[in-house]
């Protein structure tokens, strides 16, 4: 029995409708990751599951026990706020008592409780500290703290790390994770950062415009993108229009040009297409002339010029213009340092790193 | 709807690394000066003196205004008929109808001052955190801010057209079978005239505690409720701590605006009613068989001290309340 599910989750705001029929299924200590554009529900869904908005439609069950009707503060569910959650009338330790507080336990209980989970959170020495006497990334701590304390259901984040700067937030976020697995809390966790979500999750569900397009495991989701919105807003995708010539063949665009695919599709030949690749997936050879580059396309590679490029570390990131038309592929950086904007290449597309969808 | 006016309790919003907020925000000492860094130097001293010159008016008008009459008037109550220095004008307040009016005047003002804030208090709450529509909140502000200002004989009219033994009101009430006025209730009595100062007070209320429930975040709120708390006791641990400075603070204010007040209860009780302000007006335009300016003094400065207690009282019960501001 999954520990938190949602069954055909509706939500309307006046004309705005924000979620269409989210349905949801979270296992007993697994973290899922609500991954989407802005705008597309993401936190109005985390609201509903905490009670804080009601949904118009739909039922939300924890443990298999129907909760749709039971008002927030009896749903024994931790949330992180994006910022500024904090009691700014309490101390940090006060902040992680005060759950257990209403609850009625008793102060030397709950001190040491609080003591324990500020420990946790890194925060031991700054238990006497007011919000407004601790940085953002402690607040987001005590804040974490103050959710766990209360030994949650399921845990609930909304964009928890999007008030930090980069450095705090990747730190924080492997913290989260590792603390989430050590006390096996069930969590659902907000985010519109792909990597972000890729990175800390069990399972990612992505979300556009109020529906759920695909749930997977972070490398199912980046390897086999089932939507096009998909395969776009998770990581970065070429997206090429095309007809199925053959098994393994594309042909793509108006000139069609030959492109070898993966086999294993269910398409009939005769399809309009869309082939995604991934950048990585692409390889890149410079090339000394055109004469040379020509002779590379009887060879079966393709030909093409490099437009712009970005170095990004261990990768350099070039933009093509090739004889499929613009690609984005990514290049070890070693091997890019003598490229220029203009320079002549060869290039060969992967035929495992593709991927079909039907157009349309 | 989050408006980011001045809140009980914005807490700063700092990032990490620790160093990068806090102190750096707050105006300190400038820095020590380089030796030797001549016209520069002089150029900053001369900065900071423009500076001084836009509050200068300022300055001028309170010395002029406020202070040089406030040293006046304390001169003036220990003064006695010859000029000579004389107690005999203050040890007066402490007797007699100057005691009652004393009294009078606390006890009116403390009581329209806690009747007005609550009322107030709950309408500006649901205007702020009420879901009601948009236009309710610039509607309420603009009447607040009219009928915060309507005082003396206009107000005084409007109640005795409203509530008055011939009011429109009174005669609803009395179709209604309620005879207020064979139950004690005059409009130019202690109720009525409670009633008539309330009309300005909670106005006023709603205005200056509006910021104030503005500031009271959403998250804070939905926080308890999330942590297991009910309503009464998110109010008891958070939202009332919170407001708790800004709800002194403006009782104080509503306190001082009705102790003040002199042309609605001359005007609604003819002087019936025993205030500070009507005797000082009474001694100003000589209504008295004795003349003794020096009388009026000595009861306008039991006025400030009385103010100056509750001010004191204010600043001292908020830094007990809220040991948490910044
Ligand atoms: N209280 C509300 N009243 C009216 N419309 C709302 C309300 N809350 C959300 N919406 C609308 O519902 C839609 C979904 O909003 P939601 O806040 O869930 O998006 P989100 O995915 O969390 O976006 P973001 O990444 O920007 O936080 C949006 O179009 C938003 O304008
Ligand atoms: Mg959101």
């Amino acid at each position: 029995m999954a520990a938190l599910e949602l069954r055909g989750v509706r939500k309307q705001f006046g004309e705005v409708v924000a979620l269409r029929g989210l349905s949801l299924e979270v296992a007993s200590g697994e973290l899922v990751s609500l991954l989407g554009p802005s705008g597309c529900g993401k936190t109005t869904a985390l609201r509903i599951i905490a009670g804080f908005e009601h949904p118009d439609g739909g039922e939300l069950l924890v443990e298999g026990r129907d909760v749709t009707r039971i008002p927030a503060n009896r749903r024994n569910m931790g949330m992180v706020f994006q910022a500024y959650s904090l009691f700014p009338n309490m101390t940090a330790r006060e902040n992680v008592e005060f759950g257990l507080k209403v609850r009625g336990q008793d102060r030397a209980r709950r001190q040491r409780r609080a003591d324990e989970l500020l420990e946790l959170v890194g925060l031991g020495g700054r238990a006497g500290r007011y919000p407004n006497e601790l940085s953002g990334g402690q607040q987001q701590r005590v804040a974490l703290a103050r959710a766990l304390a209360i030994e949650p259901a399921v845990l609930l984040l909304d964009e928890p790390l999007s008030a930090l700067d980069a450095k705090v937030r990747l730190q924080l976020r492997q913290e989260i994770r590792d603390l989430q697995k050590r006390l096996g809390t069930t969590t659902v966790y907000v985010t519109h950062d792909q990597e972000e979500a890729l990175s800390i999750s069990d399972r990612v569900a992505v979300m556009s415009e109020g529906v759920l397009e695909q749930v997977g495991r972070p490398a199912e989701i980046y390897r086999d993108p089932r939507t096009p919105f998909v395969a776009e807003f998770v990581g970065t995708m070429n997206r090429l229009e095309g007809k199925l010539a053959g098994p393994t063949s594309v042909l793509v665009g108006e000139a069609g040009v030959p492109l070898t695919v993966q086999a294993g599709h269910e398409r009939a030949p005769g399809e309009a297409v869309l082939v995604l690749i991934r950048p990585e997936s692409i390889a890149v050879e410079e090339a000394a002339s055109a004469a040379e580059v020509d002779s590379a396309r009887a060879r079966g590679s393709l030909g093409g010029r490099v437009l712009a490029f970005t170095f990004l570390g261990p990768v350099t990131r070039l933009v093509l213009d090739t004889d499929l038309g613009p690609l984005v592929a990514d290049v070890p950086s070693i091997q890019a340092l003598t490229y220029a904007s203009g320079t002549l290449v060869s290039l060969r597309v992967d035929p495992a790193g593709t991927h079909l969808l039907g157009a349309g | 709807m989050r408006s980011r006016a001045p809140a009980p309790s914005e807490p700063a919003q700092g990032t990490e690394p620790d160093a990068t907020r806090g102190p750096a925000l707050v105006a300190g000492p400038e820095p020590p000066r380089p030796r030797g860094a001549g016209r520069g130097a002089r150029r900053k001293g001369r900065a900071s003196a423009w500076r001084w010159l836009g509050v200068l008016p300022f300055f001028a008008y309170t010395t002029l205004f406020l202070l040089v009459p406030t040293i006046e008037l304390i001169v003036k109550s220990f003064e006695g008929p010859k000029g000579s220095f004389s107690t005999a004008n203050v040890s007066r307040l402490f007797s007699g109808e100057y005691l009652s009016a004393y009294a009078t005047s606390v006890e009116l003002s403390a009581i329209t001052a806690a009747a007005g804030g609550l009322f107030g208090l709950f309408i500006a709450y649901g205007a702020v955190h009420g879901r009601l529509p948009a236009f309710i909140r610039p509607l309420l502000s603009t009447f607040s801010g009219v009928a915060a200002n309507f005082a003396g004989i206009p107000l005084a009219f409007a109640f005795i057209a409203t509530l008055g033994p011939t009011g429109v009101v009174t005669s609803l009430l009395n179709r209604a079978g309620l005879h207020i006025y064979n139950h004690g209730f005059t409009i130019f009595g202690m109720a009525g005239l409670s009633l008539t100062y309330i009309y300005f007070q909670f106005p006023l209320m709603i205005l200056i505690i509006s910021p104030t429930l503005e500031g009271l975040r959403a998250e804070w709120r939905e926080a308890a409720q999330n942590l297991g708390a009910t309503p009464a006791q998110y109010w008891r641990h958070v939202g009332l701590p919170l407001i708790l400075p800004g709800l002194l603070g403006s009782t104080v204010l509503l306190f001082g605006n009705a102790f003040s007040a002199y042309a609605t209860p001359y005007a609604l009780t003819a002087g019936y009613i025993n205030l500070v302000p009507v005797q000082i007006g009474a001694i100003l335009q000589g209504n008295v068989t004795v003349p003794n300016p020096q009388l009026g003094d000595a009861l306008a400065f039991g006025m400030i001290v009385i103010i100056a207690v509750a001010v004191t009282l204010y600043v001292l019960l908020q830094r007990r309340a809220a040991r948490w501001l910044p």
